[in-house]
């Protein structure tokens, strides 16, 4: 056969492929990049970049890894022919009964059994990236619309629009409240979907909000479900940080909501949880959604085949996470650490004359540098942060890549290093602040 | 009254491909499952495409190696490190022993390159992923008939592409040939579809082959013909035993290929340890491929299946292990070829004859002898048979979209060795019986146009059933 070879197709991708919409090109990455050429090491690299971007959990480990040399039997398969091979083999995307369990166990208690989760509604997905995505291309159509309140998780840019081809219309908040979620922003972003000829399909929520580091209070979840459902549309409440508020009883899920209602007309709301977060595991990919309505539960078992969670993964968490006293005590010890950590920085900062968005929980600190800028727009801002970036030598995310319609805004985390590195970072920014008010 | 909270037009397509009749099959094996002490008139599973021959191999080996599984390096806890490794480059050392692996796999007679590999969770995910970076909605792959039921729902449900059957046939052993591949793409063009690429499986789900020198070649000549791409899932590549022809990746081909640097960008090989360790639980997938703007774009989507790092981490070592994966390599494929041997002969004591094959965990079985008619209900009708009155769930071909009525698959590495040889003597027996009583079977199942109209309908109101590689 005559083959014709055309030296400039060589195959040409799809438009998803080339595109940019998994957001990697922004500036923010530009962050990253200077983090991962530069590290901050105590010993071998003291004037390295601190990297303050990345909102890990790595305050509670050494209780995960004394359970485990505790309870060497929770990573085996135990004495027994069959358990390695049964393991091996197990596949069912409804995922292992006993991990299931475990997970509604763990939710509950994070809600100080303030809440009930049935075992049957919880679908498995490689963490909450697929769950967030996996719900999106269960509730819209290509071309449809999610409000999102601002500021957001970046992420969320790629997660819910990329590959799915569904658009997000920003809520807009301001710090005028809080930032807090007010019909008002709901309905004025609902007008601009329909100026813009987008049908919403729903609302996304993050409570504890990433970037803020705050709850969501019980009246605006109430607002929030009350607008969903008189615009007969749904609600994801993505709940990743319900295990990281300082206290307990300031966290109030939209479960116990819908509760309060006694059900009704909660067919609408979908919870989206994960391990990465609380238990600071984001390497074992374990995401998961919890909805009240049957067809989207059984819908994202189905989906859920092209992310299923490892089985090795998922017994190792059954065992752990089915130990009530263990997971109190972590739940308990992890709040406490998070609560010091957050007051150690806010303090700090205090200090060095910046104030913060008051926080209740997240691992991070919503500050506010507006005034340090010389200009109050968004390319003062990402002056501002290059600045911080490669003089103080600081990754922290400037508010503009949240969205955040305010200037002057950034996220700053606090739990992915250890307290010396915390005091360093302080102090650096201490001495900026010294020198950019003399000059 | 409350207005109806619609979902999206993806989830309510429920269908994508699932076939009732394997659900039925299914059910039935749910509702009385063979057990040889508890349950000996039970209804035996040959739907499953598992290998569970080789599992005390991997299990020794873990015995051996306790800080695999453990978590440990050289016996202090690397827990922290892996719980926080989230990178959807993957674990280097995971990626190279797989590479390495893989090359083995092949005869070493190719070196994979460990940065042209992707992660995913399962090759489920990795195929679903190659479709996305390759295909627009209501984009074509030519896909080779017959082929794994989950490729419908795998390359069609979130994409939004399109499947167009390379049509294969009994009359040449089901080998592809140019005519068919033409044939296709004309198909497609008539349908106003745009076609992206070709999708093989190497060895063939449900056939059991190895693609040929010529195959392979006219497959290549192909793609670069009509600029196109061509995927090769090549996951049974481990289990593919002593035979002629041999398992040839397409990877190999490529190289002998005058035209092979025209190729590289258009060759994309998809693998899973699922099949040829028997790790489906642990969803390990991946994909291979040359083409830089591939690998980076699938990378990026990798984030929505990414492995467990704890997996990574396990089988990393597993893989490592050179003398390990040289031994199991050997020894599985023997005790594939042996039990594939029991499952022909068996066969061939019931009068019945399957497709010569050197590779996968199941036959091809040709039972268009024991049709009443030689059409697809006949098919179905024959294969109610063998669920309810032989006690074996086996695959009609229709669900693969099988062209010619009367082919099954029928799996051998999910059982035992006596269980296989109880499901044969069942099949000897029926046989028997049917040659005997002019057709009608032991239990007397109605037959007939209305009574089968009936047991049509009973098939759509089944009650829903899980979807999962389990079946294929």
């Amino acid at each position: 056969m005559q083959c014709a070879t055309n030296p400039n197709s060589n195959g040409k991708l799809s438009d998803l492929a080339t595109s940019n919409t998994h957001g990697e090109d922004s500036p923010y990455f530009a962050g990253w990049k200077a983090y991962d050429e530069d590290p901050y090491d105590a010993a071998t690299n003291p004037s390295g970049v601190i990297q303050m971007g990345l909102a890990e959990n790595q305050v509670s480990f050494d209780l995960l890894e004394r359970y485990l040399e505790q309870h060497p039997e929770a990573t085996g398969w135990g004495c027994g022919i069959s358990s390695f091979r049964e393991n091996a083999l197990f596949q069912d995307y409804h995922g292992l009964r006993t991990f299931r369990q475990a997970m509604a166990t763990f939710m509950e208690k994070i809600r100080g059994e303030r809440a009930q989760f049935d075992p049957e509604r919880i679908v498995l997905t490689a963490g909450a990236t697929a769950a967030n995505e996996l719900l999106t291309f269960i509730l819209a159509n290509p071309g449809d619309c999610l409000l999102i309140p601002t500021p957001y998780y970046p992420g969320f840019d790629r997660d819910l629009r990329w590959r799915t081809g569904v658009n997000i219309i920003p809520v807009h908040c301001d710090s005028s409240n809080g930032f807090e979620i007010t019909p008002q922003n709901l309905e004025a972003a609902f007008a601009e979907a329909e100026a813009k000829e987008f049908r919403v399909r729903g609302v996304v929520i993050t409570n504890p909000s990433n970037p803020l580091g705050t709850t969501i209070r019980r009246p605006a979840l109430e607002d929030i479900l009350d607008f969903a459902a008189r615009k007969n549309i749904h609600l994801i409440s993505d709940e990743i940080y319900s295990g990281s508020v300082f206290s307990s009883d300031e966290f109030v899920s939209m479960a116990e909501i819908v509760q309060a209602r006694g059900y009704k007309d909660c067919e609408r709301v979908h919870i989206v949880y994960s391990l990465s977060k609380d238990l600071g595991l984001p390497g074992f990919r374990v995401g998961t959604i919890y909805s009240y309505n049957d067809r989207v539960v059984t819908t994202a078992r189905k989906m859920s085949s092209f992310t299923l969670v490892s089985s090795q993964t998922q017994k190792m968490l059954a065992s752990m996470l089915s130990d009530r006293e263990f997971i109190g005590n972590y739940l308990e010890t992890n709040r406490k650490r998070l609560k010091e950590r957050h007051e150690y920085i806010v303090e700090g900062l205090k200090n060095a004359g910046i104030e913060c968005l008051q926080g209740n929980a997240g691992l991070f600190c919503w500050m506010n540098l507006a005034p340090m800028l010389n200009e109050s727009t968004r390319e003062g801002e990402l002056r501002l942060w290059k600045l911080i970036l490669h003089e103080v030598k600081l990754n922290i995310s400037p508010g503009s890549s949240c969205h955040c319609s305010e200037v002057g805004w950034f996220r700053v985390c606090f739990a992915n290093m250890n307290q010396q590195t915390l005091e360093v970072a302080l102090r650096r920014l201490g001495n900026f602040m010294v020198n950019r008010r003399r000059s | 009254m409350a207005q109806m909270l619609l979902l999206s037009r993806k989830a309510a397509c429920n269908a994508h491909g699932q076939d009732s009749s394997y659900f039925l099959g299914w059910q039935e094996y749910e509702k009385n499952p063979y057990d040889p002490s508890t349950n000996p008139t039970g209804i035996i599973q040959m739907g499953l495409a598992e290998n569970q021959l080789s599992f005390d191999l991997i299990e020794s080996w873990l015995e051996r190696h306790p800080d695999a599984a453990g978590l440990r390096r050289d016996g202090a806890l690397v827990f922290r490190e892996l719980a926080l490794f989230q990178d959807y480059h993957g674990l280097p050392h995971f990626k190279k022993a797989l590479a390495n692996f893989m090359g083995q796999l092949r005869g070493n007679k190719v070196e994979l390159q460990w940065r042209n590999l992707v992660l995913t969770a399962g090759s489920t995910s990795a195929n679903e992923t190659l479709i996305f970076c390759l295909a627009e909605p209501g984009e074509a792959f030519l896909l080779p008939t017959p082929y794994y039921p989950g490729f419908d729902r795998d390359l069609k449900w979130r994409t939004g592409a399109e499947i167009v059957p390379i049509h294969c046939s009994s009359s040449n052993g089901f080998r592809i040939t140019n005519r068919a591949v033409e044939k296709a793409y004309q198909q497609a063009r008539k349908q106003g579809l745009s076609v992206k690429g070709i999708l093989v499986t190497n060895p063939s789900n449900p056939l059991g082959t190895s693609l040929t020198h010529a195959e392979l070649r006219t497959l290549l000549d192909f793609a670069l013909a009509k600029d196109i791409h061509l995927i090769s899932d090549e996951i049974y590549s481990g289990t593919a035993f002593a035979g002629s022809p041999a398992f040839v990746s397409v990877l190999e081909a490529m190289r002998a290929h005058p035209l092979n640097v025209d190729l590289a960008d258009r060759v994309h090989v998809v693998y899973s340890l699922s099949k040829d360790l028997g790790l489906p639980g642990f969803r390990v997938g991946a994909l291979y491929s040359a083409n830089p703007e591939v690998v980076a774009a699938a990378t990026k989507m990798s984030s929505f299946g990414l492995v467990s790092s704890q997996t990574q981490f396990l089988l990393a070592a597993l893989l490592s292990d050179n003398g390990f994966t040289a031994r199991y390599v050997v020894e599985n494929k023997k005790r594939i070829a042996e039990r594939h041997g029991r499952l022909v002969e068996g066969l061939r004591r019931a009068g019945v004859e399957c497709l010569d094959s050197n590779a996968g965990l199941f036959c091809w079985v040709d039972m268009r002898h024991l049709l009443l008619a030689d059409t697809f209900e006949g098919e179905m009708e024959l294969w109610r048979k063998v669920v309810y009155e032989v006690g074996l769930n086996i695959s009609p071909g229709s669900s693969c979209h099988c062209d010619d009525p009367g082919w099954f698959r029928v799996c051998f590495a999910n059982m035992s060795a006596e269980t296989l040889d109880v499901a044969m003597q069942r099949l000897q027996d029926f046989v028997a019986s049917s040659s005997r009583c002019g057709g009608r079977g032991a239990r007397g199942l109605p037959r007939g146009p209305i009574s089968f109209a009936r047991w049509m309908v009973g098939l759509s109101s089944s009650r829903d059933r899980q979807w999962s590689e389990r079946g294929y």
